[in-house]
């Protein structure tokens, strides 16, 4: 029982009531400003992977504050099938216009969603443009931010796993 | 001569990073070399396609249509993530290798099979 | 005699890029851009998008993203399999 209270004080504890608190006001901020960035890749400069790297920063902000035996480690299998759903969803997108090439934009031009035409010149900017260009930026976007989380989580945590 | 400045920023960068590689002692130290090497790369990627007459290449609310050549820097953005994915699968390659053999110095002649 | 070996690589290495890079066009003046220009052009008419390096990443060339991706999911992998082993408790006597 000794061992078991010495384990319970050697954990880490992360950081101050303050700290945990902003990071938790702090957090809906990052992620609007994220999917802003995410959103818009075909009107601004920007696109899937800054966005992605925005979000990242994230998880390795509850890292620091709260501590690595809160993080639990069952989030890896979670962070880890995201991943890969975001990836499987780009090369799906990527096989839907295959009836002239692979990665055939089929959404440009036409009258479906994402699919108004704009003629070259300097404009304002029309969020309803692009065809593939924003979902594709979407997938991406979760990818990256799926893969840049898992290997600040596994690198943290190590081979001994956090807290279970 | 003052319109090659760019490359000789590269030239440096390359030469500090490989100089890094060659006579360094550390293994920490050896993949901050090579670090180096891979943002001399991505700037000399940017350095080729430049127009000194010309903005960034987006139609909102641009200032005039004269623009920089748009390529190198999708080549750059594609760069810059491999390079990340590199650098962190050496380093924890690294801290394996300092958890089994608990010294990073390549002069050990302890790494063989 | 080791250094001196290491030195004499750097500098004729040193001596090979110096050469080659006054070769190469004057850094602002690009004289072959004819396929950059056909992208400007036409990135619009034809994509959509008023951002030309999101047209070039994701339709022109979207191959290279599609390997990017994959690099970096291959590697998020690798890294979750080479931390998964368990720690050895036993150390004395066992193994070298």
């Amino acid at each position: 029982m000794i061992k078991k209270k010495m384990e319970e004080e050697n954990r880490d504890k992360g950081m101050s009531k303050v700290v945990k608190t902003i990071s938790f006001i702090i957090a809906i901020p990052i992620i609007i400003f994220g999917l802003y960035v995410i959103l818009h890749g075909h009107l601004t400069p920007g696109g899937g992977f800054p966005g992605g790297a925005i979000i990242a920063t994230l998880l390795a902000l509850f890292l620091v504050a709260f501590g690595s035996y809160t993080v639990k480690s069952s989030h890896k299998e979670l962070l880890s099938s995201l991943e890969s759903l975001a990836l499987v969803s780009f090369i799906l997108l990527a096989f839907f216009g295959l009836g002239s090439t692979f990665f055939h934009n089929f959404l440009a031009n036409t009258a479906n969603i994402f699919g108004k035409s704009i003629s070259y010149g300097v404009n304002n900017g029309y969020l309803p443009t692009g065809g593939t260009i924003p979902l594709m930026n979407i997938a991406v976007g979760f990818e990256v931010f799926a893969a840049l989380s898992l290997v600040v989580l596994i690198m943290y945590t190590g081979q001994s796993g956090g807290g279970k | 001569m003052i319109n090659y400045f760019p490359f000789l920023a590269v030239l440096i960068l390359i030469i500090m990073g490989l100089s890094a590689i060659i006579f360094k002692k550390n293994l920490i130290k050896i993949i901050i070399g090579i670090s180096i090497i891979g943002s001399s790369v991505n700037l000399f990627l940017i350095s080729l396609g430049y127009r000194s007459t010309g903005v960034a290449p987006i139609f909102t609310n641009a200032p005039k249509l004269e623009m920089v050549l748009p390529t190198p820097q999708a080549l750059t953005l594609t760069n810059i993530v491999i390079d990340l994915a590199l650098i962190a699968f050496m380093l924890s390659l690294v801290a394996l290798v300092y958890k089994h053999y608990k010294s990073l110095d390549i002069r050990d002649r302890r790494l063989k099979g | 005699m080791e250094k001196l070996i290491k030195i004499t690589t750097l500098s004729i290495l040193f001596a090979f890029l110096l050469v080659s890079f006054f070769c190469i066009h004057p850094a602002g003046k690009p004289n072959t851009s004819m396929m950059d220009d056909y992208f400007i052009q036409n990135a619009q008419a034809q994509t959509g998008s008023n951002n030309v390096v999101a047209a070039v990443l994701f339709d022109y060339r979207g191959l290279d993203t599609l390997g990017e991706a994959s690099v970096l999911f291959a590697v998020a992998s690798g890294i979750f399999i080479l931390f998964s082993g368990k720690d050895d408790k036993k150390e004395n006597g066992r193994g070298e």
